[in-house]
């Protein structure tokens, strides 16, 4: 004696939130039905777990079926199937098209090929994440990329256009491909303690500032490459550490801005040359792709560490990055004033914003 | 001859990939009517194709436009190969024939294919110029509206009632030609899905010519139904209530007409939602107090010993088109039909009748005069009056009682001349319906056999024939000339048909018929008198227009149609009957069953519920005869427990009455499974249910005895506790306050229940528990244990929850727009070798579970309501039980209900205390306003006394006066006299009020609105756009894929619910009304990885408008008004 078949449609398609984010997570009908029933949803509406079986296994499939449609979201919209009303549509995108963070931290950079993917059971493993919660949200990363790839105009924009993300969900997609374009490391050891919102909060200073499209507003090229112009020019700026005197009146000039204002001042004279030199490097090198991918290893290793064991607090590095790139305005023979600012600005956000625990 | 229909192919969207190679599809459309094909140009490469083809003309007669479907069909080119059809879409065009209804189909529409689904869709334009036809032997019936709605449509007033026609035509089915054998599944499919198209359009043709030869535009209560009987064809038949319509125009500015158009025959059927009937009653009612049975083929006429004596008044038949006869509408019909009645009548049909006049004559007659017949009507009047008078005292009045069998001869004789008497309406204009007897159903055992010539279908014909002579010869038993909320089902298993067709034996007023287009003159010429007499419409009934004439309770619409229409020396079957507790004057029967709604002026006490009888009986497999005999013989058990069960269950809930009641009984190979469904409430005027009482077989056991007390304590408690939970406290003063003598209510007697005596004889079977005070319950054998546990097992709706199977629940009228209409559909597989009990036990739990399962999904809308849940049961398969549902759920306000719940409290005890003292009022403000020129004596006297302007504020005060009471005492008549706004300045303050309390949630969303209901809460419909009736075919050899049955399932609703909407859209509505899933047949084959599905819906396409958005829209009388009608329907 079983029940062969169950089903229930209506008009207006219900859609339960609860379960929605279980399936999202990638609970098995089971799995949602224990955890709904430690809810408590049944002594609150007197039901049993039949009931609630049979509703969950209801609303599964509903979302299975609406799941082709929320790949392309827009779709959503006009389709006939479903009668969903647009705040219960925003809500189904927004919902499928989140992710966990523990998860994004794992791929974020990584290339979002077939590879990837197959790794992504250790990636389940390790996040506690289920393995189908993670191809989903790895599939979104890779369909949302592959879509705005081959478009023009803001990174942002075009994904909050295609995809009818809410802004700050459309940022963080257009953070994960541009990493995943620019291929940036972040699985490094040392970058561990690193977040994805420090990281989303850089690809957006990177995209908004050292992109093509950041310069330029002809809509011909894309956000999601870093401007080659800009990168070669970046080389000129070895001059700041090639030239012994420059380095020296360089150093002299923060020095003297920065005396009295901080405690840790001695472990900034000393450092100076070495941190000058660092963060020029950087600079230097990002014409190689493959530099670019170290971009921020970089900037822990020849910035932030030696900082942090000189115990100098965040608004030490504030004040020493200000004056530091301030100062070299003052330096007479220094000519590439634009791509200074341009580069410093970017990597002085970038650093506050990673240089916590 | 003759009509253009054009068509033109604009566009595609969302085509499936077809080219694997590009992933694109190179798409071309072929639009086809009758044998006529055009195609578009190939549009290449592309999934969105955008074709704008030129005008596809197609010219052709109008009864093709009637017959054909309009079909598109979606293709992908293929150069080297034939090319591959993408998928169809069949567009009815009847709604364009019709000149209220749409004049375009334009939009978006599904592209369906019975193997893939939807794939896609196409926008398409529609339109058709039609000439006019003159030649009176057309063949076309173009321009007769059709309505699935059970009641008069929203913005429509009933001109006359013509009564009932039906039609059936029958074909081979394609799925078991020869042909089938070597044609692809879905070349099978489409030729069905389109055979059907053509059927249903050819029946309803011929249903039109029936209408147009009987003088009426439309058909309401539209019932059509497919019959598949497998390899002796395919029956498509439809039954239906013609009558004439009249468009309220619903933009006539906000002047003295305003109120008449936004409330008159609205109203009647608005009034706080009251009353509406429930969609399509399909199934066939109990014999409740009357048993029927029709085993034509196999059991001899034994049934029936009691109708012998009226089976010679089935000599008056006569030809269908007798409308005119019964609704005269010319003055010289109509005067002469009220003095002279008598010739024609069967006299002896209602011996007793003129010395005992507990029957109530149908007063109406006499409110519906012109100028001409004035005389002859206040004449009647004044008899009536004469004979109320004496009969109010309690017995009957000697004179009154022959003037009131006349006038009621007059209406039956009318009736009596049709051939069939019948009406598919479950809800009525005020005043219609006069008295109920109680449900009448007959069901017969046919055999089926191959249809030999499909154009003269005379077998199936005869065998309806059979059925509804019996139906009306049982409504004759019961001393009624009607029957109301007819309807008509089959279940077929192989070669065996039951045939069931219900409804209930009713008393009906002519005069709304014969009133009607004089009315309807009055309210165009006089608005002032219109504005009385559509304020009064529904306050009449109350006491107004009945008042002033002085016999108002035989008219009191709260308790006229309960009072018996039987003689009641002569009573048909057992019952026990006392005086109305509304007013005392008449004898009402102690439980009514009927099959239509609730009617919206009915007194209830408290709330109502879905109240349902399941039963399972197991048969042996049997072939050709024997197998029908088996089943014929199984029959009368199986309505007897479902009966008994529906009665327990009714005490249970301390309720006295059923509405809606709808039995399938659905025959399988080895059992036969009956369902009852309908809605108890309290109904005021009846007495009240004794409890139930259980009586052991073996009283010296001391153990068993504790059990029996035990139980007998779980049974009082559970109806304590039911009685609280639908808030039915009924006035226990009125005795005191009236004094009137009820009869002692007789010492607790026993009903038997064992099987032994029912088996005796079916016409022995005594079905009226009536008799008793208190019911008891023998427990003679482990059965009737598990009887009384299986009353027991019936969880109560979970709180926030009612549910009903009517359109209304009684109590609740403050309705949100929240409504969310669904399907659902369970089917259960049995194990082999069950007892009848285990399954009653299986069949019962598998209702139960699915509403729980409906309330646990639908918990967000709490509080709200389940209406009108539909439960069709199948037999698919051996062991398989199919249960689906429809049904609508609505939010409502809760404080408001509070507030109703106390002021409907209140309204019963007003109305059942002040009965008396109520008339006394009335006529007391209606002597003050004798100084008026004209006598208020009948709103008739009233409009005339309207029509002159200084009148009005006279008027106006008497109607404020008269409307205050109306609101304390009735739920929905404030909504009527908010019409009166206009004319009465001091309300102004109390509608604001009332609409602070409501508040609409503003924005509509381009959605189209689903509903089971014939009206939308918080909105007004202003247009019909046509019938829409569907039918379709899926079929997968991918089952597992597609996510097994429920998958499929799934997918095939939903489809169908989105093609529904998008040929809704296309006329331009954004609701369907009165919507129902007509056929749900499901078929699994899961090892060959199969399954097939066909699925049949229907509903009535509208327009609506948020009635806050007809606010911000009118001017300021205007919203005066319409504010006040949301807040009558929000009290």
């Amino acid at each position: 004696m079983s029940v062969e078949l169950d089903v229930f449609v209506g008009n207006t398609t219900i859609m339960d939130k609860e379960v929605y984010q279980l399936w999202l997570n990638g609970y098995t009908v089971n799995d949602a039905v224990k955890v709904r029933i430690e809810g408590g949803v049944m002594e609150e509406c007197e039901a049993s777990a039949e009931v609630l079986l049979s509703d969950t296994m209801d609303q599964y499939r509903t979302f299975q079926m609406c799941e082709r449609l929320l790949h392309h979201p827009a779709k959503l919209a006009n389709q006939l199937l479903f009668q969903i009303p647009p705040d219960r549509q925003a809500m189904l995108i927004e919902r499928y098209y989140a992710f966990d963070d523990s998860f994004v931290r794992e791929v974020l950079g990584k290339k979002l090929s077939k590879g990837t993917k197959k790794d992504l059971d250790d990636v389940s493993t390790k996040t506690g994440i289920t393995l189908k919660s993670c191809r989903r949200q790895f599939d979104n990363f890779k369909r949302v990329f592959k879509v705005v790839e081959e478009l023009k105009g803001p990174l942002v924009e075009n994904i909050r256009q295609h995809f009818l993300l809410p802004d700050q969900l459309a940022r963080d997609y257009a953070a994960i491909v541009f990493f995943a374009n620019n291929r940036f490391e972040t699985g490094k050891k040392k970058l561990h303690y690193l977040t994805f919102q420090d990281f989303a909060f850089c690809a957006g200073q990177l995209i908004n500032n050292w992109t093509l499209g950041a310069v330029d507003n002809i809509m011909e090229d894309m956000d999601v490459d870093l401007d080659k112009e800009f990168l070669q020019e970046l080389k000129d700026l070895k001059i700041l550490i090639t030239d012994k005197d420059l380095l020296d009146q360089h150093k002299s000039l923060v020095c003297t801005a920065l005396r009295g204002k901080t405690n840790v001042f001695n472990e900034m004279e000393a450092n100076f040359k070495n941190l000058s030199r660092g963060l020029v490097n950087i600079a230097a090198k990002l014409i190689n792709a493959k530099d670019v991918r170290d971009f921020f290893i970089d900037l822990v290793e020849k910035f932030i560490e030696p900082c942090r064991s000189d115990k100098w607090t965040s608004i030490d590095v504030n004040l020493y990055l200000t004056h530091y790139t301030n100062s070299v305005h003052i330096l007479d023979t220094f000519k590439h004033h634009a791509v200074w600012t341009r580069y410093m600005g970017v990597i002085k956000s970038c650093i506050l914003r990673m240089y916590h625990d | 001859m003759p009509g253009k229909l054009k068509a033109k192919i604009v566009a595609g969207r969302h085509l499936p990939v077809m080219d694997r190679a590009s992933d694109l599809t190179d798409a071309f459309v072929e639009v086809k009517f009758g044998n006529t094909t055009f195609k578009t140009d190939v549009y290449p490469k592309s999934l969105n194709p955008q074709w704008n083809s030129e005008w596809f003309k197609f010219e052709v007669d109008d009864e093709d436009l009637q017959d054909e479907p309009l079909q598109i069909t979606v293709l992908d080119h293929d150069t080297y190969s034939a090319n591959d059809a993408i998928g169809k879409v069949y567009i009815d065009i009847d709604p364009l024939l019709c000149s209220e209804a749409a004049t375009v189909i334009s939009g978006w529409l599904p592209i369906y294919d019975t193997i893939h689904g939807i794939r896609g869709e196409i926008n398409v334009l529609v339109k058709v110029d039609l000439f006019n036809d003159l030649n009176r032997f057309r063949q076309s019936s173009c321009g007769v509206k059709f309505f699935c709605t059970t009641s008069i449509p929203r913005c429509y007033r009933a001109i006359m009632v013509h009564g009932f026609v039906e039609e059936l035509v029958v074909n081979e089915d394609p799925e078991y030609q020869w042909i089938d054998r070597i044609r692809t599944p879905r070349a099978s499919n489409e030729a069905r899905q389109r055979l059907i198209f053509l059927m249903s359009g050819e029946l309803q043709r011929k249903i039109g010519l029936k209408v147009l030869e009987m003088g009426g535009n439309a058909v309401v209560g539209y019932l059509q139904c497919f019959d598949l009987e497998g390899e002796s064809g395919l029956v498509v038949r439809a039954i239906g209530t013609a009558c004439t319509l009249e468009k309220i125009s619903s933009t006539l500015p906000a002047t003295a007409t305003h109120p008449s158009n936004s409330s008159p025959s609205k109203d009647m059927k608005e009034p706080g939602f009251g009353e509406e009937a429930p969609g399509v009653p399909l199934s066939s009612g109990p014999p409740t107090p009357l048993r029927a049975q029709t085993f034509s083929s196999f059991s001899p006429s034994k049934s029936y010993s009691r109708q012998s004596s009226s089976s010679d008044t089935e000599l008056s038949l006569t030809p269908k088109t007798v409308g005119i006869f019964l609704f005269p509408s010319t003055p010289a019909l109509e005067s002469e039909s009220s003095p002279l009645p008598s010739a024609h009548l069967p006299h002896h049909l209602w011996p007793g009748m003129a010395s005992r006049s507990t029957t109530p004559p149908p007063l109406r007659l006499s409110q519906s005069d012109t100028a001409i017949l004035r005389k002859s009507v206040s004449f009647s009047e004044e008899l009536l009056l004469a004979a109320s008078g004496m009969g109010s005292g309690g017995s009957a009045g000697k004179e009154g009682g022959p003037l009131k069998a006349l006038l009621r001869q007059q209406t039956q004789s009318a009736l009596e001349q049709r051939e069939y008497p019948f009406f598919t309406l479950a809800a009525f204009p005020p005043g219609f319906l006069l008295h109920v007897g109680g449900v009448v159903s007959a069901r017969s055992v046919k055999l089926l056999d191959r249809i030999h010539n499909p154009d003269e279908p005379e077998t199936r014909d005869a065998w309806w024939e059979e059925i509804r002579q019996e139906i009306k010869s049982h409504a004759k038993a019961l001393g009624c000339h009607a029957v109301v909320g007819y309807s008509e089902s089959t279940s077929i298993c192989e070669e065996v048909c039951i045939l069931s067709a219900s409804g209930t034996a009713a008393i009906l007023s002519s005069r709304f018929m014969q009133d009607g287009p004089l009315d309807t003159e009055h309210r165009l010429s006089r608005q002032p008198l219109c504005v009385f007499s559509t304020g009064s419409e529904r306050v009449e009934g109350d006491m107004g227009s009945s008042a002033s004439l002085g016999f108002e309770e035989v008219v009191s619409p709260g308790c006229g149609f309960c009072h018996i229409p039987y003689d009641e020396l002569n009573i048909p079957f057992p019952a026990q009957l006392t005086y109305c507790y509304c007013c005392r004057r008449y004898k009402v029967p102690d439980v009514l069953f009927t099959t239509i709604d609730l009617p919206t002026e009915a007194n209830v006490t408290g709330k109502g519920c879905l109240i349902q009888a399941r039963l399972c009986r197991t048969k042996k497999k049997a072939q050709g005869e024997g197998n029908a005999t088996v089943i014929s013989n199984l029959l009368p058990f199986l309505e007897y427990e479902l009966h008994t069960q529906l009665m327990n269950k009714l005490k249970l809930r301390g309720m006295n009455a059923l509405f809606g009641l709808r039995i399938q009984i659905s025959v399988g190979e080895t059992m036969l499974l009956g369902l009852a469904s309908a809605t108890g409430v309290y109904l005021t005027a009846l007495p009240s249910p004794g409890g139930i009482q259980i009586a052991g077989k073996t009283p010296s056991d001391i153990t068993y005895e504790q059990h029996i007390s035990n139980m007998q304590k779980k049974i009082n408690d559970t109806i304590a506790k039911n009685k609280e939970l639908y808030e039915i406290n009924p006035p226990e003063v009125v005795e005191e306050i009236i004094g009137s003598p009820i009869p002692e209510p007789r010492q607790r007697s026993r009903l038997f229940r064992s099987q032994s005596e029912s088996s005796d004889e079916v016409s022995e079977l005594d079905l009226s528990h009536g008799k008793k005070d208190a019911f008891v319950l023998e427990i003679d054998d482990t059965d009737a244990v598990e009887d009384i546990h299986a009353l027991l097992t019936d969880s109560p709706t979970p709180a926030g929850f009612y549910s009903c199977n009517t359109e209304i629940m009684p109590g609740i009228q403050n309705w949100t727009s929240a409504i969310q209409m669904f399907t659902s559909v369970r089917v259960f597989r049995l194990n082999a070798n069950l007892t009848n009990q285990g399954l009653n036990k299986i069949f019962s739990d598998l209702c139960e579970n699915l509403l729980k399962s409906l309330y646990f999904k639908l918990r967000s809308m709490v509080p709200c309501c389940l209406c009108h849940l539909n439960f069709t049961v199948a037999i698919p398969e051996d062991e398989l039980i199919q249960v689906a549902v429809t049904a609508v759920a609505m939010s409502f306000d809760k404080e408001q209900l509070l507030e109703n719940g106390k002021q409907s409290g209140e309204k019963t005890l007003i109305k059942a205390i002040t009965e008396n003292d109520e008339q006394l009022q009335f006529n007391l403000e209606l002597n003050a306003e004798t100084s008026a020129p004209n006598p208020l004596s009948s709103p008739k006297g009233l409009s005339e006394v309207g029509s002159h302007l200084s009148a009005r504020d006279r008027c106006s005060s008497w109607i404020e006066q008269l409307k205050l009471k109306a609101h304390t005492i009735r739920r929905g008549s404030v909504k009527t006299t908010s019409s009166m706004e206009k004319a009465s300045p001091l309300p102004e303050g109390r509608s604001r009020s009332l609409r602070s309390n409501r508040s609409y949630s503003g924005s509509s969303v381009a959605v189209v609105k689903m509903t089971p209901l014939s009206f939308i809460p918080g909105a007004k419909i202003i247009k019909y756009l046509g019938i829409i009736n569907m039918f379709f075919i899926r079929e997968t050899t991918s089952l597992r894929e597609e996510g097994g049955v429920s998958g499929f399932l799934h997918t095939f609703i939903a489809e169908v619910f989105a093609m529904v909407r998008a040929h809704v859209a296309a006329l331009g509505g954004n609701a369907v009304v009165s919507y129902s899933m007509k056929e749900c047949v499901f078929m699994e084959n899961p090892n060959k990885n199969q399954a097939q599905c066909l699925i049949n819906v229907s509903g009535d396409a509208v327009m609506f408008v948020r009635e806050s958005e007809l606010e911000s829209t009118s001017v300021q009388t205007q919203s005066a008004t319409t504010h006040t009608s949301n807040g009558a329907e929000g009290t």
